[in-house]
């Protein structure tokens, strides 16, 4: 997605020059015709996080927008507490944007994964995430945050090759209909679902946009009906989306529900590899995932 | 006049701390001429002061009452439950407050960030930021340091209450910043050391900072406690509140340190 995401603040450059790029010395081979549109509101604020996001709360506060860029623990763990005081508190229009979360950095280690930025920043007060799911997002997610005068978290991946068609970028959108059960993804990792054997008798939602504030009725109804419930996440269950999904789910059952969470739960041989290593070894992909989906729906 | 300026505001922050029986005196004391001689005698009513040392508020307040920002009614809130005015500065609620301090080190960032804002839109605002000299400790200061000097962002004036105490310890047995001007130096910045408790040292670092073509770092040496004789450089003054008979000694030395120095100018 950054390709797409370089070429969406080129073009929204264009429609408004109050925005500032600031990247934490990271973007190369993918943010240099950024700088070149950017010229001096483009600004590399070196390997310093912390001072990156409190100058870019200090230039929302002025009227700019400025976007901040990293890695996605760079810009988002790190500074934390720059995040919840001086953007958070202050609801400034701070646009975070943290390349490769998830497991997206595959081989290159622990450190530059991030499996816990969604529930890290969505309690915090007027922060809204942007999850893109399919490239095609992206565009329409930087055009959505710059709208959106809140401080937002857009989190970049690889995006999802699936064969059905998808709606435009949405807090909910529904994927496929099925029968034997519900899946709410969020994120590309939901294409594993959507590309496994069990993709025929499921529906399919995928959520993009955090806080959940409400959920819609026709998911409701069909998880009622189905009775059956599995989240896909990328991300840790116990801050993510398996536990804001089924908080806000419990107002609304009418029937009893078995719920499977696939999310991320961190390094369990303490190896290492690519994306897809990691979410194979997370049952979020590959035979461990077949077999949780197997045994849950038989 | 400055010194009148800094009477008024040392006696209402006493009052408040007072009133409230709350710690923090010490660092108010610290700061109070700066805080006066930045609002009072250097910067433009479009100028923007940030109080990173938000632990130091009562005199923040203090001085926004002086220019009548806030009024006195609000000022009797101070510490009381329903206040706008909490022990560090509040979020989004106060005039000259642009940002809610308090947590150390997050104050020159906002500079630096407020001070590039200006060169972008090429205004001529001026960003003061009062920071502590303990919270120098703290990584992102220095991050902001060499951002602020690596722009060039001479609208950005750095005054450091330099009283050597900070939360626990002395500041050079705590973790030394010492030679603290040749790590801003080398770091960058135009630096000047002031009394930071004298107006005509204060004004000569003025006159400096406005010839330097660098950003400026001003290292106001100060008393932590200045004229709370019992706890004068002491820890105890950051933390501890005034009991009857010291609050009533703070002010009479206070009284008479305003009297010396308004004889000494004639």
């Amino acid at each position: 997605m950054r390709v797409e995401f370089a070429q969406s603040m080129i073009n929204a450059f264009d429609k408004n020059d109050n925005l500032v790029f600031i990247t934490g010395d990271l973007g190369y081979m993918a943010l240099e015709k950024v700088q070149e549109k950017f010229g001096e509101k483009f600004i590399n604020a070196g390997v310093a996080e912390q001072n990156m996001i409190t100058v870019a709360a200090a230039l929302a506060h002025e009227g700019f927008i400025p976007w901040t860029y990293s890695i996605s623990p760079f810009v988002t763990l790190r500074p934390y507490e720059q995040i919840r005081n001086d953007v958070c508190l202050h609801n400034l229009p701070v646009k975070i944007v943290g390349n490769g979360g998830g497991y997206g950095y595959g081989i290159m280690g622990a450190t530059h994964h991030n499996i816990e930025d969604i529930g890290a920043l969505r309690i915090l007060q007027n922060m809204r995430i942007y999850v893109p799911f399919t490239v095609s997002d992206v565009e329409q997610a930087v055009e959505q945050m710059i709208a959106d005068k809140s401080p937002n978290y857009l989190r970049l991946n690889m995006g999802a090759k699936i064969s059905q068609p998808v709606a435009p970028f949405n807090q909910w959108r529904k994927i496929k209909d099925g029968t034997k059960g519900v899946v709410v993804g969020t994120g590309p990792v939901t294409e594993n679902i959507l590309n496994s054997e069990f993709a025929d008798d499921l529906e399919v939602w995928v959520v993009s946009i955090f806080p959940i504030v409400e959920l819609p009725s026709e998911l409701v109804s069909s998880v009622n009906t189905t009775q059956k419930l599995i989240t896909i996440e990328e991300h840790n269950g116990e801050c993510g989306l398996r536990e804001t999904l089924s908080y806000h789910l419990m107002n609304h059952l009418t029937s009893n529900i078995k719920i499977l969470s696939l999310a991320a739960s961190g390094y369990p041989s303490g190896k290492y590899g690519d994306q897809k290593f990691h979410q194979a070894e997370n049952n979020l992909g590959g035979e461990g995932m077949v077999k949780e989906l197997s045994a849950f729906l038989c | 006049m400055l010194l009148y300026g800094a009477l008024n505001i040392k006696n209402r922050f006493l009052g408040m701390y007072k009133q409230a029986n709350a710690g923090h005196v010490g660092c108010s004391l610290s700061v109070a001429e700066m805080l006066t001689f930045v609002r009072f005698g250097w910067m433009k009513d479009t100028d923007e002061i940030i109080l990173s040392k938000g632990h130091a508020a009562a005199a923040l307040y203090s001085m926004l009452a002086e220019d009548g920002t806030l009024t006195e009614d609000d000022i009797k809130t101070f510490y009381q439950n329903n206040t706008y005015l909490a022990a560090h500065p509040p979020v989004n609620k106060i005039k000259r407050i642009p940002f809610a301090t308090g947590s150390l080190g997050h104050g020159l960032s906002i500079a630096a960030g407020l001070g590039l804002a200006q060169k972008l839109k090429k205004t001529d605002k001026q960003v003061f930021c009062i920071t502590s000299d303990g919270e120098i400790n703290e990584g992102s200061t220095w991050e902001a340091a060499l951002f602020i000097a690596h722009h060039n962002l001479n609208n950005v004036v750095w005054l450091i209450d330099r009283n050597k105490l900070q939360g626990y310890g002395r500041t050079e047995d705590v973790m030394k910043l010492e030679p603290l001007a040749d790590k801003l130096r080398a770091f960058g910045f135009e630096v000047v050391e002031a009394n930071g408790h004298d107006f005509e040292s204060l004004e000569n670092a003025k006159s400096k900072s406005q010839r330097a073509t660098k950003p400026t770092a001003i290292i106001c040496n100060t008393t932590k406690g200045n004229g709370w004789k019992t706890y004068e450089d002491k820890v105890d003054c950051h933390y501890l509140p005034m009991k009857d008979d010291q609050y009533s000694l703070i002010t009479e030395e206070v009284k008479r340190d305003f009297e010396k120095r308004l004889t000494a100018i004639g």
